[in-house]
């Protein structure tokens, strides 16, 4: 925020100055100062994230990151940069480089009391602590008969990246959406960043916060109020992106973008989708899914991560469970394929979910003619 | 060797056979059926009861799920014992956790995890947590000389290093991981090498020495809380009994083995001779305490047996912090169903 503020002068001292100069110069300077004079802003996710994670650290003593590059280094994606600064080295630790040692430390001290927030460089890492994660932490105010709660975040980079290859690209949000104890969330732009941030460091119960690489630069407008400190999101809660009548598209993440895309280009040729934003995996918002499915009568979900087992087979169990007859057509799924991430450019393209795939046409045609097919 | 009084020895005495009959009695509980799950801590009664009573209250102790002298020590009651291995309305646990999975937020005892060595970076995460608030306490985590196999043993040794974190690594090196003895476990010199590696100052103590292990961990408690360091203590002893009531140890360990550590090197039986060199005890009043000890147990065992299960509201609360709406909703359905099917519902589980 003071960032932005201190460009806005030499602009504002322009504008005002109006010695009557160039006004086509003066439009364009106008157009362009617009963005910081509105009362809409805009960040990207990773400022969203940023400053989330700050303003909970200053309100709560007990919040503290813990991860590996996440204090000189800045974090591994900038997420925490300034962090290290402004709160010293109690309170944003460099971890040596194990993953199960910083988990269980961190569930630990959560379980005594305190609100950490672990970052993993990227959730494929976390395998190597996931015993922590689920027997650690999801399973433990269960098992300790509500003694022991476990406030936890467990946060970083979840599903494909760009040139990354299979170690580097799992989607993990069907392997924790699984699990009772845990609750999961997919945040997409940055009002999602900023609110659901805030809400999973206040909530009592461990936190799988999802985030994408990808996502991270990515800048979206946000309102006054997104950017006030007492900003939250409910967790549990899936967002209408874009209202529409003839198609559902359940979605989450970096794939959001992409249905609205796909959205943009369908309503050229008079199909109108809706767009439903999951925001988060567990709990899965099924009374949005289903109440969207029962207006529009087809669904297509739409996820990076693998088929089997995936995000999309339970919200298609879902609504097929509670919105039987209000389908026209059976329930589709568009997900990555059913193997390892690659890790050559053409053949990556290949195995994930893309708008329009140009000649090949693959995935983008497949919704077209999907959605074609089912408005018949 | 610290300053201790008879009241103090002599307790610890008493909960050693408090433990030991206790052990004795559930173990054949287990045997007739009467719950599904049993482990003694036959030989290994000096390190917890000596250890706890070093400690402070206030630590926080990590446990691996052979140590319930510490809670014991603590003030944890054979009706609490009875009620968590029994699974009735009176378990803390409400009905989540096998046998001998205990856990007292009052005594400061996390619940136990069965997964081996996960507690020990939970041990250092609690440990930083006090380091942070500045209290003057320290955590202690006990574990098996197996456990110092698994990853999370390194990266809690490493960490706790790092971190200058005031914790107690209690390993119970009683030679055996199951049928895997500590020769085929590691092949370095036990566990006290391991813990330099690390930077952790490290003891070796002569676990069945119970006035040893007592004043090895004060002295340990002194430097972790002081200097603000982790410490590592290898109390050497042997497990006298199988592993649980799963196995049958005389499949991979000779009987005489068994026999030799049982009647020569009995730690309860140590710390009695030494009591009475002292002229604090005498057989009669063994006699007594056995018998008495006996008997609060199968009393205990006896209110606890025929209570009352869990309610079956239980089967749904303390996923989360706040029961979600659809566990309400199934909650619901399943009360329908119940109510479709008396008949087939069991007695002991209030509705």
């Amino acid at each position: 925020m003071l960032g932005a503020l201190s460009r806005n002068r030499p602009l504002l001292a322009l504008l005002r100055g109006g010695n009557g100069g160039d006004k086509a110069a003066s439009a364009a300077l106008w157009a362009a100062s617009k963005r910081f004079m509105s009362s809409d802003n805009t960040i990207t996710v990773r400022e969203a994230l940023n400053s989330a994670i700050d303003e909970e650290m200053s309100a709560d003593n007990k919040v503290f990151v813990m991860g590996e590059e996440v204090g000189e280094y800045q974090g591994a994606y900038k997420v925490t940069k300034g962090l290290l600064q402004k709160f010293g080295p109690d309170r944003v630790l460099d971890t040596p480089i194990t993953e199960a040692g910083f988990t269980g430390l961190g569930v630990g001290a959560a379980m005594y009391g305190l609100k950490p927030i672990v970052e993993f460089m990227t959730f494929n890492f976390a395998m190597q602590a996931i015993d922590h994660l689920i027997n650690s932490a999801a399973k433990t105010n269960y098992m300790s008969g509500g003694t022991i709660n476990v406030p936890i975040v467990f946060r970083g980079p979840n599903g494909a990246a760009a040139g990354v290859a299979a170690q580097h690209s799992q989607c993990f949000a069907a392997w924790y959406g699984q699990v009772p104890g845990l609750k999961v969330l997919v945040p997409y732009d940055a009002e999602d960043a900023r609110g659901l941030m805030k809400a999973a460091i206040r909530d009592p119960d461990p936190v799988v916060f999802l985030e994408n690489e990808l996502l991270y630069g990515e800048s979206f407008p946000v309102s006054q109020e997104v950017l006030d400190p007492s900003f939250t999101l409910p967790i549990g809660k899936a967002k209408i992106m874009r209202e529409g009548d003839d198609l559902t598209i359940v979605t989450f993440s970096k794939m959001v973008g992409y249905a609205l895309k796909a959205a943009d280009e369908l309503a050229k040729e008079g199909i109108s989708v809706e767009v439903v934003n999951l925001r988060s995996i567990r709990p899965l918002d099924r009374e949005t899914i289903n109440a969207s499915v029962r207006k529009t009568s087809r669904l297509l979900t739409l996820e990076e991560g693998w088929p089997q087992h995936g995000v999309g087979a339970e919200i298609c169990a879902s609504v097929v469970e509670e919105s039987f007859y209000y389908l026209d057509a059976p329930v589709e799924r568009i997900c990555g394929a059913d193997v390892p991430m690659p890790y050559a450019a053409n053949l990556e393209r290949l195995a994930v979910p893309q708008v329009r795939l140009g000649s090949v046409g693959l995935y983008g045609s497949r919704v077209k003619k999907r959605c074609a097919d089912a408005c018949m | 060797m610290p300053e201790i009084d008879k009241a103090l020895v002599l307790k610890i005495y008493q909960n050693m056979v408090t433990l030991q009959s206790m052990d004795s009695l559930f173990f054949e509980a287990q045997r007739q059926g009467r719950f599904s799950f049993y482990l003694t801590s036959f030989g290994e009664e000096a390190i917890t009861i000596a250890s706890a009573a070093a400690l402070s209250d206030d630590d926080m102790v990590y446990a691996q799920y052979r140590e319930p002298g510490v809670l014991m020590w603590r003030g944890f009651t054979l009706n609490e014992f009875a009620n968590q291995c029994f699974s009735n309305d009176l378990d803390y646990g409400k009905g989540r956790q096998m046998p001998i999975h205990y856990g007292s937020a009052k005594l400061n005892y996390a619940t136990v995890s069965s997964p081996i060595a996960t507690q020990l970076p939970h041990a250092v995460g609690a440990a930083y947590a006090f380091k942070m608030d500045q209290k003057p306490l320290c955590s202690a985590t006990y574990f098996g000389d197996g456990a110092t196999s698994e990853g999370d043993f390194h990266g809690a040794m490493n960490f706790a290093a790092v971190l200058e974190a005031p914790v107690l690594f209690i390993c119970r090196n009683n030679g055996y991981a199951i049928s895997t003895p500590a020769h085929e476990q590691f092949k370095g010199d036990g566990v006290v090498c391991k813990g330099q590696a690390y930077g952790v100052r490290s003891f070796r103590v002569d676990g069945n020495d119970a006035l040893a292990v007592y004043a090895t961990v004060k002295a340990a408690r002194k430097m972790a809380v002081e200097e603000s360091r982790p410490i590592l203590i290898e109390a050497l002893t042997y497990r006298v009994g199988h592993h649980s009531t799963s196995d049958d140890s005389g499949k991979y360990r000779k009987g005489d083995e068994m026999h030799h550590w049982k009647t020569m090197r009995d730690p309860v039986v140590r710390l009695r001779r030494w009591l009475e060199g002292e002229g604090w005890w005498d057989s009669d009043a063994d006699q007594q305490l056995r018998a008495e000890t006996r008997n609060e147990v199968i009393a205990a065992m006896q209110r606890a047996g025929p209570r009352m299960k869990q309610p079956l509201a239980n089967l749904f609360t303390d996923v989360y912090d706040t029961i979600p709406s659809h566990l309400r909703q199934q909650e619901k359905e399943l009360r329908s169903t119940v109510a479709r099917h008396r008949q087939d519902y069991p007695f002991d589980v209030p509705l």
